[in-house]
């Protein structure tokens, strides 16, 4: 898929108008992802409760890769534990980086819409930002 | 003389005429007369310089030290061994930095610098001010990016032991008061780095009549090759310079527990030295005196002016500087509303058209604009007014392949 494609068809829904960006009044684990040579730049909160994350959102500004990204992240990562976070963490970085299979794929959901980003080396940072700022701060729980 | 004869000269550009190359400012096309003279250099006389005592290497060494010649020459330097060949901007100005700077900044002083310096006219300072208990000081310039008289006053005085300014800001184009500077500067006791990356490409530069104290540029900006560049350094602070890098070449005589130093420039280029980059540069410097300022000076300014009307038309747009192109140096820095730069810049891409998105080494400079990151479209005189057009077209189309019905 070209970019322009790409914004037209996922990227500009979520990052015009994304699901899960906000400030959250009770997270118990916020972690802080910055691209120091992009300058995007994001807060991540995550409510876990017994091992499972419950709610999270983001605030910060960026571009709309990185945006669109952590906002899909958040929609495959509700409900799920620290460990199928993770899993889902290590699929998204396998397929960025051309390796992933069709059942990564198929966990991955809407977020596999980025697939193509294996293909854009200077986006690859702004698609993955999310998803390391989410295994950083799981990694320390 | 005509664009399209030129363009004829860069077979990067003649061979991808879809292509709108608008990143000059960060690194220029080059000439065949270039690669081939390098290519001449490696095919006729490679050799390692300044040691060989057979025709290749004197040949090689002479080549170079005409490359040195032409380069002083050509800015103006009273004696070709001002002229220390390094391999960029960034390292010509941490020569003075560790050089200079640690031999001759002491506690309490202060180091003036504008906010619009790149980082690597910035870090090096951070370094020098760190080392030695010394202070920053920030010289700001108004909203067209202009640096008053007032401001060179109230910052550079008896505290002031060195100014580090670029000549032309790699961000907003302006041209800073290198004269105004240097003139205060030198009344207050302090010498002045001047950064003249964006400058020695665009026009005329005499750092005799300027009175500058050291004066780096890269050859890559200005049609030369990659990994050459320069430092001028006046006379008696050269003399008195201690070396940077030490090693091979640089020495006169060494024992076990000692060395004494090279004559000047070779004092302060150690190991092989990039004998081919010079003779690169040496022939960039021919093609431009062929070219000639006045002509270059002219496409930037009309292909600048052209940009900058068809931008003011798009309401989304904010344009950083002068509202005058002429005061731009070719360089057009802006933000699209809505659109991170980095987007702006992958959808111009598919259409072909280079340009740069981010802070442009530039962070405190995006800090006091207060902006995150900008995007930056920058001419060079072999680009044309159909390439500023079809930069334009593609420009008007980017909010709307992001989703604004606009």
């Amino acid at each position: 898929m070209e970019i322009k494609q790409l914004y037209r068809e996922i990227v500009n829904e979520h990052n015009l108008h994304p699901n899960h960006k906000g400030t959250m009044t009770d997270p118990t684990l916020v972690l802080r992802g910055v691209n120091p040579s992009c300058g995007d730049d994001i807060n991540l909160q995550m409510k876990i409760e017994d091992g499972v994350i419950t709610d999270a959102m983001f605030d910060g500004s960026g571009c709309a890769i990185s945006q669109a990204s952590v906002d899909m992240m958040i929609d495959d990562i509700i409900g799920k534990s620290r460990d199928e976070a993770l899993d889902l963490a290590g699929r998204f970085m396998g397929m960025i980086r051309g390796t992933g299979t069709e059942e990564d794929l198929e966990a991955l959901d809407e977020a596999a819409a980025l697939q193509d980003v294996a293909h854009m080396p200077a986006r690859v940072k702004c698609a993955v930002l999310g998803w390391h700022t989410m295994e950083e701060a799981l990694a320390n729980l | 003389m005509t664009v399209e004869m030129i363009r004829e000269d860069f077979p990067i550009l003649a061979n991808h005429p879809e292509v709108v190359y608008l990143d000059n400012a960060a690194t220029s096309q080059r000439p065949k007369q270039v690669t081939d003279a390098i290519t001449q250099f490696y095919e006729t006389a490679n050799a390692n310089p300044l040691r060989g005592l057979y025709d290749w290497s004197m040949r090689a060494t002479a080549l170079y030290e005409e490359a040195r010649e032409h380069v002083a020459r050509f800015i103006g330097a009273p004696l070709p061994e001002q002229i220390i060949f390094t391999r960029n901007t960034t390292e010509s100005i941490n020569l003075v930095a560790y050089s200079y700077g640690l031999t001759n900044i002491r506690e309490g002083d202060e180091i003036a610098l504008t906010v619009m310096e790149h980082h690597s006219d910035i870090l090096p300072w951070q370094m020098a001010a760190r080392e030695r208990g010394a202070k920053l000081t920030w010289l700001e310039p108004d909203a067209e990016g202009v640096i008053s008289e007032a401001e060179i006053t109230a910052k550079i005085h008896e505290k002031t032991k060195l100014v580090a300014v670029g000549h032309v800001s790699n961000v907003m184009g302006v041209t800073n008061p290198v004269e105004q500077i240097i003139a205060r500067a030198h009344a207050v006791g302090a010498v002045v780095v001047i950064d003249g990356a964006q400058a020695v490409p665009h026009h005329p530069v005499n750092v005799a009549e300027l009175d500058a104290d050291f004066y780096a540029f890269s050859g890559h900006k200005m049609l030369g090759p990659m990994g050459i560049g320069a430092l001028y350094v006046k006379k008696e602070i050269l003399d008195k310079l201690p070396p940077f890098l030490t090693g091979g070449e640089m020495i006169e005589y060494v024992t076990r527990e000692s060395a004494t130093w090279a004559e000047l420039p070779h004092k302060f280029e150690a190991g092989t030295v990039n004998a081919a980059g010079a003779v690169g540069l040496d022939a960039a410097v021919r093609y431009l005196e062929r070219i000639g300022f006045d002509f270059i000076r002219e496409r930037e300014e009309a292909l600048t002016k052209r940009m900058m009307e068809a931008l003011s038309t798009l309401p989304y747009i904010r344009v950083f500087g002068s509202a005058d192109p002429a005061k731009h140096c070719g360089i057009v820095t802006f933000t699209v509303d809505g659109v991170h730069p980095h987007d702006v810049s992958s959808v111009l891409n598919e259409d072909h058209v280079c340009v740069r998105a981010g802070h442009h080494c530039a962070q405190p400079l995006m800090q006091f604009l207060g902006v995150g990151s900008t995007v930056r479209a920058s001419v060079y005189f072999y680009n044309t007014e159909d390439e500023v057009d079809r930069f334009v077209r593609a420009l008007s189309a980017v909010r709307g392949v992001m989703g604004y019905g606009d």
